[in-house]
């Protein structure tokens, strides 16, 4: 939770300010921020709740109001989309040209274009589009709870006549994840015991007097062999079977047999 | 004269059964361009039979229904027997679209064909997750491009998106006025 900065403008302490639609807990916040999906969302709800006339919008408090949003937002740490940063600036903006006095011209007053008719527009026609989203919501519901019969089998309604290219690049992803797993059961079969591991290093130790710990670890293919390689080193160190020189700090480490 | 291929007129009542049967086979909703052409009657004839079919599901208040849908016609169950349906096929109502997918699907619905800034200009949100999923469900489709600056894929809704909101064509979604009206009021 931020400091209180009682002289940034939109500041905001949801411990001590509470607007109205601020409710009780944290989760209900973030509930309510759930369901917009944009800043013209976000807008036409602050318009509802300010009971506010849509096509007379009180800018500067629906700015303000704006803005205490997306400040609680971000202590919530909800990540923004840029749309709604892009949304504070044509508010401010707006907000800005309507407190500019007008200039004196012969233009009658109605012919003046009020700076908030773009975002009005816009506003006007998300909600539409949202009361059009409503009804799809409503008769899909109704849908729901109609059935048709089930498949007969015919050539017809065989699948390859009806797939299309999205179809095949499913399959296609499904062959390639497959393949991942045979890959995956291959190294599988090659798997080695610590035992193994142990023989082959006793026997490698016994040829060559002497192995660079590096080259070695090098040669391994796997994670599991590298690994499995490293503890039959500590093992054979633990039992004295070998010891361990390094000749120079952060040099390498050199596997000897002990005498 | 070969009296097999000797076509005998049909009575009224077995142009309707017929109809009824291939209603019933088919696995989309059959036209009555196909059915004329399958049982070689006019037009006119494969209507009234199945205006006469859909009526008699009604006065007999059966539990199938005779409707159009997506261009042609379907026997469905009537929707008030969804509980009894579901128990049966232990099949759950799918998972519905989210509410950014309804809205996309909106925009391009009524103003198909629609490119991706289209779709974000009314929307004010990047749709692009939404339009995956519409993609994935088969609602809409891509339409060509637009020949314009960087020649932008253009989405229309499909033949399933008919299907799953139970309308016979687009010209059926109520007039987008309508809404216009509604969002004036608030």
């Amino acid at each position: 939770m931020e400091q209180q900065q009682p002289t940034e403008q939109f500041s905001f302490d949801f411990q001590t300010e509470t607007p109205h639609i601020v409710r009780q807990s944290r989760d209900e916040i973030r509930l309510q921020m759930g369901e917009f999906a944009g800043p013209l969302d976000l807008l036409l709800y602050l318009i509802k709740q300010e009971q506010a006339n849509i096509f007379d919008i009180p800018i500067a408090r629906i700015t303000d109001e704006y803005l205490k949003y997306i400040r609680l937002m971000k202590n919530l740490d909800i990540s923004l989309a840029a749309d709604f940063l892009v949304m504070a600036a044509t508010l401010i903006e707006i907000k800005s040209k309507m407190l500019l006095p007008r200039e004196i011209s012969d233009v009658p007053e109605e012919e003046i274009e009020d700076p908030r008719q773009e975002l009005v527009d816009r506003l006007l026609e998300h909600q539409t589009y949202k009361n059009a989203s409503q009804m799809l919501w409503t008769r899909s519901t109704v849908e729901q709870a109609v059935f048709t019969r089930g498949r007969i089998e015919s050539d017809e309604n065989n699948a390859e006549v009806n797939s299309t290219v999205f179809d095949l690049l499913k399959v296609f992803q499904k062959i390639l994840a497959q393949h991942k797993e045979e890959v995956l059961l291959e190294i599988e079969r090659e798997e080695m015991s610590l035992a193994e591991m142990l023989k082959k290093l006793k026997q490698t130790i016994f040829l060559h007097k002497q192995i660079n710990l590096r080259e070695l670890l090098r040669e391994m293919h796997t994670r599991q062999e590298i690994v499995l390689a490293f503890i039959a080193v500590l093992e054979l160190v633990r039992t004295g079977s070998v010891n361990l020189l390094q000749e120079a700090i952060f040099g390498d480490i050199v596997l000897m047999k002990s005498k | 004269m070969d009296l097999e291929t000797e076509k005998q007129p049909r009575s009224v009542g077995e142009i309707v059964a017929i109809v009824e049967a291939l209603v019933f086979v088919a696995d989309e909703p059959i036209s009555i361009k196909l059915l004329a052409e399958i049982l070689q009657e006019d037009r006119e004839v494969i209507e009234a039979a199945v205006e006469q079919l859909k009526n008699e599901y009604q006065y007999r208040e059966s539990g199938l229904t005779l409707r159009e849908i997506a261009g042609g016609w379907q026997i469905s169950t009537r929707a008030e027997f969804h509980e009894e349906i579901r128990k049966f096929l232990k099949t759950r109502p799918n998972a519905k679209l989210s509410l950014a997918a309804l809205e996309t699907l909106a925009v391009i619905a009524y103003k198909q064909p629609v490119t991706v800034p289209e779709i974000l200009d009314i929307r004010g949100v990047q749709s692009a997750s939404a339009i995956k999923t519409l993609l994935d469900k088969r609602l809409i489709a891509a339409k060509g491009r637009k020949e314009t600056v960087g020649r932008p894929m253009q989405y229309g809704t499909s033949k399933e998106f008919l299907m799953q909101f139970g309308l016979k064509d687009l010209s059926e979604l109520p007039s987008i006025e309508d809404f216009e009206d509604l969002a004036c009021s608030i």
